[in-house]
């Protein structure tokens, strides 16, 4: 068996001031090179998760913390933050936050030069970083002049330069148009299918991304309530009560099975076209 | 009732932000405008309460030529609600943040606790009362932005992508909301990127790209038009992308049409 880069057991976490614990009993594990879509209704504790999986759970926000987060066969919580952010790279919803420097090749620099690496390591790490987004033509400009994708895709950047073995991305294309937010999923999937990166992102927009990923996990007050692959879970009959979002294709997939007889379990357009064009006598 | 006439503006780049927009409202319309990062969404809205001036054609809003009033004015007949909650939000509370336009109207205590409680209940924030706004999530910070301009009943509502941060449930309540104060009577005009809502909820949808409208019309029958589509570079409704890939004569955004296409093609009904 593979050893889990991610492995969380029993974990249940309540914020300091809060009654109401966010996680409860969490159990979960993902393999080196899974990629992993997160998902279910909003204050469900998609966002507390991803932090407790770089540290910022509990080391940064104190609160009520129980049972084992290991990531990369660190304890989060035994582990210095610089030394878990080599491992686990956080992507936020808004990239406006987390931008800070002059030039995008100083948002880059920014996180190896902390890590006091020689110079050209420095800039092999920069460059490499910027040339595996996209972004090489954007290094000499100012984050801020950057439209929302292109600021999102300097983000993702700047923790590749630290070459972590996992992402972990909360609704990274929450504030982004489709094509860009399109552009910035497959951006993930061509990371985790070239580069071997973990990923673990959480997302509502499921039609765009569940035929990327190896696996949906969805999550309801706070605990894990469905986990497999994406074809078993947004076709599981639990996860249309929860009022997840299901895509079209799947609504109209799930609706024909029922009319033909047959179990259909499509994810995207071109995949249930070709079924029903195959059918056509 | 609003009537754009051949609006251009710009803001002094050499860019017509917005290039010889023509647009009417009607009263009590519910429609969306799409388009790309750009195409000038956001600023044609920004005429609607004039917060800008045309520099070229004229907006009336229900009869009054936005050049010759005041903002404050307008912002009593349109309400504007920004698509980042952070640049409107600045009140201690929730509670606060509802009541502080309706303070500066001037209207009495008993309406202005009234209307708090309506917008509260309306938009699912009573437990988050005596919060901070700030200290709330994306989406709810969205639904405070929205009932803060909710509740002081603008007889046109304007929105700039209302339904960021909000998961599918949230999403269908604000569409039930808008279509209630639209059968109430109000204008409802919506701008967003998220094709879907657009497609489930909103009957009428205008097309921007590049500071022009490239189309106008009945939802169903605009989302489907390849042209359009690819023009405006919007991701098209996914199921009038399954229209297009299984060959349809009339491509559809409604489930239930494309099921009837789809049983007919397997019954041998055609190729």
């Amino acid at each position: 068996m593979v050893l889990a880069i991610i492995e969380v057991e029993g974990l249940c976490y309540t914020y300091p001031d809060s009654g109401t614990p966010s996680l409860i009993d969490v159990n979960f594990k993902a393999e080196p090179g899974e990629f992993v879509l997160i998902t279910g209704p909003s204050g469900c504790g998609k966002t507390t998760f991803c932090r407790a999986l770089n540290g910022l759970i509990p080391n940064s926000y104190g609160g009520d913390f129980k049972g084992n987060v290991v990531v990369d066969g660190l304890s989060t919580s035994s582990t210095p933050v610089y030394e878990l952010a080599q491992r686990v790279g956080l992507v936020f919803q808004n990239p406006e936050n987390e931008l800070f420097c002059t030039t995008v090749e100083r948002e880059v620099a920014f996180g190896p030069e902390n890590l006091a690496l020689p110079i050209e390591e420095i800039a092999m790490r920069v460059e490499e970083a910027l040339e595996i987004v996209g972004i090489s033509h954007l290094k000499e400009k100012s984050p801020e002049e950057l439209s929302g994708g292109e600021q999102q895709k300097v983000a993702i950047a700047a923790l590749l330069a630290m070459k972590p073995k996992v992402l972990v991305l909360d609704e990274p294309t929450a504030n982004l148009d489709p094509l860009s937010a399109k552009s910035v999923l497959e951006l993930m999937h061509r990371l985790n299918q070239k580069n071997g990166v973990t990923v673990i992102l959480v997302e509502h927009r499921l039609e765009m991304v569940s035929h990327l990923v190896d696996r949906c996990v969805v999550f309801e007050g706070g605990r894990i309530v469905a986990d497999g692959s994406p074809r078993e879970v947004l076709y599981s009959d639990m996860v249309s009560e929860l009022g997840v979002g299901l895509p079209k294709v799947v609504q109209v997939s799930k609706r024909l099975s029922g009319i033909i007889g047959e179990p259909l379990r499509f994810l995207t357009s071109d995949e249930l076209a070709s079924y029903v064009r195959g059918k056509v006598p | 009732m609003i009537s754009i006439e051949g609006v251009t503006y710009s803001y002094g780049d050499g860019i017509n932000a917005l290039d010889g927009i023509d647009l009417e409202v009607k009263n009590s319309e519910l429609l969306a405008i799409v388009g790309e990062n750009g195409a000038g969404k956001t600023t044609l809205v920004k005429h609607l309460n004039g917060l800008l001036k045309p520099q070229r054609g004229r907006v009336m809003v229900e009869g009054i030529d936005t050049k010759e009033t005041t903002v404050a004015t307008l912002a009593k007949k349109v309400g504007l609600v920004f698509q980042n909650p952070d640049h409107m939000l600045f009140a201690e509370t929730v509670e606060k943040e509802l009541s502080f336009a309706l303070t500066n109207f001037g209207l009495p205590p008993e309406e202005i606790a009234r209307r708090v409680e309506w917008a509260l209940i309306e938009f699912r924030l009573s437990n988050y009362r005596d919060r901070s706004p700030f200290t709330l999530s994306g989406g709810e910070k969205k639904r405070v932005s929205l009932a803060s301009v909710l509740c002081y009943d603008p007889q046109i509502i304007v929105l700039d992508e209302p339904t960021t941060g909000q998961d599918s449930l949230q999403k269908t309540r604000l569409a039930s909301t808008l279509t209630k104060l639209n059968r109430q009577g109000k204008t409802v005009v919506v701008v967003t990127h998220d094709i879907e809502f657009v497609a489930d909820f909103i009957p009428r949808v205008v097309v921007m790209s590049r500071g022009k409208i490239i189309a106008d019309g009945p939802t169903e029958e605009i989302l489907v038009r390849k042209d359009v589509m690819e023009a405006s570079s919007i991701l098209p409704p996914q199921l009038a992308e399954l229209s297009w890939k299984l060959g349809l004569e009339s491509p559809s955004i409604k489930a239930e049409i494309i099921i009837e296409e789809i049983k007919q093609m397997l019954r041998g009904g055609q190729k």
